[in-house]
Protein backbone atom coordinates (compact mmCIF):
# COMPACT_ATOMS: atom_id res chain seq x y z
CA UNK A 1 0.00 0.00 0.00
CA UNK A 2 1.72 3.50 -0.68
CA UNK A 3 1.84 5.93 1.88
CA UNK A 4 0.78 9.19 1.48
CA UNK A 5 1.69 12.34 3.37
CA UNK A 6 -1.25 14.79 3.33
CA UNK A 7 0.12 18.75 3.48
CA UNK A 8 -2.91 19.83 5.63
CA UNK A 9 -2.94 17.01 8.32
CA UNK A 10 0.57 17.22 8.30
CA UNK A 11 0.26 13.08 8.56
CA UNK A 12 2.06 10.78 6.51
CA UNK A 13 -1.49 8.03 5.87
CA UNK A 14 -2.22 5.07 3.85
CA UNK A 15 -3.23 5.05 0.03
CA UNK A 16 -7.30 3.85 1.41
CA UNK A 17 -7.84 6.77 2.40
CA UNK A 18 -6.95 9.03 -0.38
CA UNK A 19 -9.06 9.47 -4.14
CA UNK A 20 -6.44 10.15 -7.40
CA UNK A 21 -7.75 13.39 -8.69
CA UNK A 22 -6.14 13.01 -12.19
CA UNK A 23 -3.51 15.81 -13.19
CA UNK A 24 -2.71 19.07 -11.52
CA UNK A 25 -1.95 22.56 -12.92
CA UNK A 26 -4.47 22.21 -15.33
CA UNK A 27 -5.89 26.01 -15.99
CA UNK A 28 -9.31 26.44 -16.92
CA UNK A 29 -9.53 28.97 -20.19
CA UNK A 30 -10.30 32.62 -18.67
CA UNK A 31 -13.23 32.03 -21.65
CA UNK A 32 -13.68 29.21 -23.10
CA UNK A 33 -15.75 30.52 -26.17
CA UNK A 34 -12.43 31.94 -27.49
CA UNK A 35 -10.79 28.47 -27.68
CA UNK A 36 -10.96 26.58 -30.65
CA UNK A 37 -12.46 22.92 -30.80
CA UNK A 38 -8.92 21.53 -31.00
CA UNK A 39 -8.00 23.69 -27.61
CA UNK A 40 -11.13 22.97 -26.27
CA UNK A 41 -10.63 19.41 -26.85
CA UNK A 42 -6.70 19.52 -25.29
CA UNK A 43 -7.99 21.03 -22.37
CA UNK A 44 -10.66 18.67 -21.87
CA UNK A 45 -8.66 15.16 -22.59
CA UNK A 46 -5.20 15.54 -23.39
CA UNK A 47 -2.88 14.67 -20.86
CA UNK A 48 0.83 14.20 -20.92
CA UNK A 49 0.43 10.91 -19.72
CA UNK A 50 4.44 11.25 -18.17
CA UNK A 51 6.54 8.30 -17.51
CA UNK A 52 8.60 9.18 -14.78
CA UNK A 53 7.74 12.17 -12.08
CA UNK A 54 3.83 12.94 -12.77
CA UNK A 55 2.17 16.19 -11.05
CA UNK A 56 -1.21 15.09 -9.99
CA UNK A 57 -3.84 15.89 -8.06
CA UNK A 58 -5.21 13.68 -4.77
CA UNK A 59 -7.85 14.54 -2.60
CA UNK A 60 -8.05 13.44 1.26
CA UNK A 61 -11.60 11.95 0.83
CA UNK A 62 -11.57 10.11 4.33
CA UNK A 63 -9.68 12.43 6.36
CA UNK A 64 -9.91 16.49 6.12
CA UNK A 65 -11.71 16.12 2.12
CA UNK A 66 -8.87 18.82 0.83
CA UNK A 67 -7.27 18.39 -2.74
CA UNK A 68 -3.67 18.55 -2.68
CA UNK A 69 -0.84 18.12 -5.39
CA UNK A 70 1.89 15.57 -5.23
CA UNK A 71 4.51 14.88 -7.85
CA UNK A 72 4.87 10.76 -7.83
CA UNK A 73 6.72 8.82 -10.45
CA UNK A 74 4.76 6.61 -12.43
CA UNK A 75 7.35 3.70 -13.02
CA UNK A 76 8.34 3.16 -9.58
CA UNK A 77 4.91 4.50 -7.84
CA UNK A 78 7.06 6.92 -5.30
CA UNK A 79 6.09 10.03 -4.24
CA UNK A 80 8.71 12.79 -4.25
CA UNK A 81 6.85 15.51 -2.85
CA UNK A 82 2.93 16.87 -1.78
CA UNK A 83 1.78 20.48 -1.39
CA UNK A 84 -1.26 22.29 -0.81
CA UNK A 85 -3.59 23.07 -3.85
CA UNK A 86 -2.88 26.78 -3.94
CA UNK A 87 1.60 26.28 -3.72
CA UNK A 88 3.50 26.90 -6.77
CA UNK A 89 4.38 23.78 -9.06
CA UNK A 90 7.61 22.48 -7.30
CA UNK A 91 11.29 22.49 -9.12
CA UNK A 92 11.34 19.16 -10.55
CA UNK A 93 14.69 19.50 -10.72
CA UNK A 94 15.31 20.02 -7.42
CA UNK A 95 13.11 17.48 -6.39
CA UNK A 96 15.34 14.53 -8.66
CA UNK A 97 18.42 15.50 -7.45
CA UNK A 98 17.27 15.10 -4.06
CA UNK A 99 15.98 11.36 -5.18
CA UNK A 100 17.77 9.11 -7.14
CA UNK A 101 14.56 8.91 -9.68
CA UNK A 102 15.36 9.63 -13.53
CA UNK A 103 13.98 12.95 -15.43
CA UNK A 104 11.13 12.12 -17.31
CA UNK A 105 11.40 10.40 -20.58
CA UNK A 106 10.68 13.28 -23.01
CA UNK B 1 -23.16 -11.76 6.55
CA UNK B 2 -24.85 -8.79 7.83
CA UNK B 3 -27.71 -9.48 10.72
CA UNK B 4 -30.14 -7.01 11.79
CA UNK B 5 -29.51 -5.06 14.62
CA UNK B 6 -31.32 -2.44 16.58
CA UNK B 7 -29.38 1.26 17.07
CA UNK B 8 -31.97 2.70 18.81
CA UNK B 9 -30.07 2.39 22.13
CA UNK B 10 -27.19 1.77 24.25
CA UNK B 11 -26.44 -1.86 24.48
CA UNK B 12 -23.92 -4.54 24.33
CA UNK B 13 -22.68 -6.24 21.14
CA UNK B 14 -20.03 -8.02 21.72
CA UNK B 15 -17.51 -9.25 24.49
CA UNK B 16 -14.98 -11.43 25.31
CA UNK B 17 -12.09 -11.86 26.64
CA UNK B 18 -10.51 -9.97 24.44
CA UNK B 19 -12.11 -6.46 23.73
CA UNK B 20 -15.88 -5.21 24.10
CA UNK B 21 -17.65 -3.76 22.02
CA UNK B 22 -20.66 -1.28 23.00
CA UNK B 23 -23.36 0.54 20.88
CA UNK B 24 -23.89 4.09 22.74
CA UNK B 25 -26.87 6.29 23.92
CA UNK B 26 -27.69 8.69 20.79
CA UNK B 27 -26.29 12.38 20.96
CA UNK B 28 -26.80 15.27 19.47
CA UNK B 29 -24.60 15.54 16.28
CA UNK B 30 -23.50 19.32 14.32
CA UNK B 31 -21.23 19.86 11.12
CA UNK B 32 -20.04 23.25 11.43
CA UNK B 33 -18.15 24.66 8.57
CA UNK B 34 -16.67 28.10 8.68
CA UNK B 35 -13.64 30.24 7.49
CA UNK B 36 -11.11 31.75 9.52
CA UNK B 37 -12.63 35.00 10.24
CA UNK B 38 -15.38 33.47 12.10
CA UNK B 39 -14.08 31.21 14.45
CA UNK B 40 -13.08 33.39 17.40
CA UNK B 41 -17.14 34.36 17.00
CA UNK B 42 -18.43 31.20 17.08
CA UNK B 43 -15.78 30.16 19.67
CA UNK B 44 -17.18 32.67 21.88
CA UNK B 45 -20.86 31.68 21.09
CA UNK B 46 -20.43 28.36 21.67
CA UNK B 47 -18.22 28.78 25.09
CA UNK B 48 -15.93 26.69 23.47
CA UNK B 49 -12.34 27.73 21.33
CA UNK B 50 -13.01 25.83 18.03
CA UNK B 51 -9.51 23.51 17.85
CA UNK B 52 -7.30 24.71 14.71
CA UNK B 53 -5.61 21.73 14.56
CA UNK B 54 -7.05 18.47 12.40
CA UNK B 55 -7.76 16.13 15.00
CA UNK B 56 -7.84 17.98 18.02
CA UNK B 57 -10.85 18.02 20.48
CA UNK B 58 -11.97 20.68 22.90
CA UNK B 59 -14.92 20.06 25.38
CA UNK B 60 -15.83 21.24 28.43
CA UNK B 61 -18.45 19.12 30.45
CA UNK B 62 -20.98 17.91 28.26
CA UNK B 63 -19.98 19.03 24.51
CA UNK B 64 -17.18 18.06 22.76
CA UNK B 65 -15.45 20.03 19.46
CA UNK B 66 -14.11 17.92 17.08
CA UNK B 67 -11.58 19.90 14.07
CA UNK B 68 -12.49 17.15 10.66
CA UNK B 69 -10.73 19.87 8.42
CA UNK B 70 -9.58 23.11 7.72
CA UNK B 71 -13.09 24.74 8.13
CA UNK B 72 -15.11 22.09 9.36
CA UNK B 73 -15.99 20.97 12.80
CA UNK B 74 -18.40 18.00 13.87
CA UNK B 75 -19.92 19.21 17.71
CA UNK B 76 -20.50 16.46 20.14
CA UNK B 77 -23.40 17.29 22.84
CA UNK B 78 -26.04 15.61 25.01
CA UNK B 79 -29.56 15.42 23.33
CA UNK B 80 -31.05 18.51 25.61
CA UNK B 81 -28.51 20.59 24.60
CA UNK B 82 -29.34 20.47 20.90
CA UNK B 83 -31.53 23.80 20.98
CA UNK B 84 -28.94 25.85 23.03
CA UNK B 85 -26.04 24.78 20.33
CA UNK B 86 -28.46 25.92 17.44
CA UNK B 87 -29.97 29.60 19.12
CA UNK B 88 -26.05 30.55 20.12
CA UNK B 89 -24.94 29.88 16.26
CA UNK B 90 -27.96 31.44 14.91
CA UNK B 91 -27.51 34.23 17.36
CA UNK B 92 -24.20 35.57 15.26
CA UNK B 93 -25.08 34.64 12.45
CA UNK B 94 -25.17 37.77 10.86
CA UNK B 95 -21.24 38.60 11.85
CA UNK B 96 -20.41 35.72 11.67
CA UNK B 97 -21.45 33.50 8.19
CA UNK B 98 -21.62 29.80 8.63
CA UNK B 99 -23.34 26.38 8.33
CA UNK B 100 -24.23 24.48 10.94
CA UNK B 101 -26.17 21.40 10.30
CA UNK B 102 -27.62 18.73 12.71
CA UNK B 103 -26.48 15.67 11.89
CA UNK B 104 -27.52 13.77 15.01
CA UNK B 105 -29.34 10.63 13.19
CA UNK B 106 -26.29 10.40 10.40
CA UNK B 107 -24.17 8.30 12.62
CA UNK B 108 -24.44 5.66 15.37
CA UNK B 109 -21.27 5.80 17.92
CA UNK B 110 -19.55 2.72 19.28
CA UNK B 111 -17.13 2.40 21.96
CA UNK B 112 -14.62 -0.52 21.84
CA UNK B 113 -12.51 -1.40 25.32
CA UNK B 114 -10.51 -4.08 26.40
CA UNK B 115 -7.06 -5.71 26.36
CA UNK B 116 -6.88 -5.59 22.42
CA UNK B 117 -9.25 -2.94 21.76
CA UNK B 118 -6.42 -1.89 19.82
CA UNK B 119 -5.88 -4.76 17.19
CA UNK B 120 -9.31 -5.32 17.25
CA UNK B 121 -9.43 -1.54 15.28
CA UNK B 122 -6.78 -3.18 13.61
CA UNK B 123 -8.83 -5.27 11.36
CA UNK B 124 -10.88 -2.39 9.55
CA UNK B 125 -8.82 0.40 9.93
CA UNK B 126 -5.89 0.97 7.54
CA UNK B 127 -4.19 3.25 9.53
CA UNK B 128 -1.60 2.86 12.77
CA UNK B 129 -3.73 3.29 15.81
CA UNK B 130 -0.44 4.25 18.04
CA UNK B 131 0.29 6.63 16.01
CA UNK B 132 -3.11 8.48 17.13
CA UNK B 133 -2.38 10.23 20.40
CA UNK B 134 -5.17 9.56 23.69
CA UNK B 135 -7.38 12.54 23.75
CA UNK B 136 -7.38 12.97 20.19
CA UNK B 137 -9.86 11.80 16.97
CA UNK B 138 -9.06 11.33 13.29
CA UNK B 139 -11.72 10.63 10.24
CA UNK B 140 -10.36 7.64 8.38
CA UNK B 141 -12.00 4.75 6.72
CA UNK B 142 -13.06 1.60 8.34
CA UNK B 143 -13.51 -1.57 6.08
CA UNK B 144 -14.27 0.96 3.06
CA UNK B 145 -16.89 3.05 5.36
CA UNK B 146 -15.63 6.48 6.54
CA UNK B 147 -15.78 6.55 10.41
CA UNK B 148 -14.53 9.17 12.68
CA UNK B 149 -12.06 7.34 15.41
CA UNK B 150 -11.62 8.52 19.06
CA UNK B 151 -8.98 7.44 21.21
CA UNK B 152 -10.42 7.98 24.67
CA UNK B 153 -7.81 6.06 26.69
CA UNK B 154 -5.18 3.74 25.64
CA UNK B 155 -7.08 0.99 25.18
CA UNK B 156 -10.62 3.05 25.02
CA UNK B 157 -11.72 3.93 21.11
CA UNK B 158 -15.09 5.59 19.94
CA UNK B 159 -15.86 4.56 16.20
CA UNK B 160 -18.85 6.91 14.74
CA UNK B 161 -20.43 5.44 11.81
CA UNK B 162 -22.75 6.74 9.34
CA UNK B 163 -25.98 4.86 10.36
CA UNK B 164 -26.76 2.56 7.53
CA UNK B 165 -22.92 0.86 7.23
CA UNK B 166 -22.70 0.07 10.91
CA UNK B 167 -24.86 -3.23 10.89
CA UNK B 168 -21.70 -4.07 8.57
CA UNK B 169 -19.01 -2.68 10.80
CA UNK B 170 -20.65 -3.98 13.53
CA UNK B 171 -20.62 -7.91 12.20
CA UNK B 172 -17.17 -7.65 11.78
CA UNK B 173 -16.31 -6.51 15.08
CA UNK B 174 -18.54 -9.02 16.59
CA UNK B 175 -16.43 -11.87 14.50
CA UNK B 176 -12.95 -10.03 15.59
CA UNK B 177 -13.93 -9.62 19.07
CA UNK B 178 -14.59 -13.86 19.14
CA UNK B 179 -11.53 -14.44 17.17
CA UNK B 180 -9.07 -12.19 19.44
CA UNK B 181 -10.25 -13.40 22.32
CA UNK B 182 -9.68 -17.48 20.42
CA UNK B 183 -6.13 -16.87 19.68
Amino acid sequence: MLLIHCPYCDETLPELEFTYGGEAHIARPENPADKTDDEWRDFLFIRTNVKGPHFERWRHSHGCGRFFNAVRDTVSDRFLTTYKADAPRPDLAVLVKNSDVKEPSK
Amino acid sequence: MTAHVDLNGACTLATSSAAHVTLLDPVARFSLRAGDGERAALSKALGITLPGKIGQCARDDSVEILCLGQDEWMILAPKDQSVKIKAACEGIYGDAPHSLTEISDREVAIQITGDKATDLITIGCPRDPDMLPVGEARRTIFDGVSAILWRDGKDEYRLDLWRSFAPHVISLLKTGCSELAAE
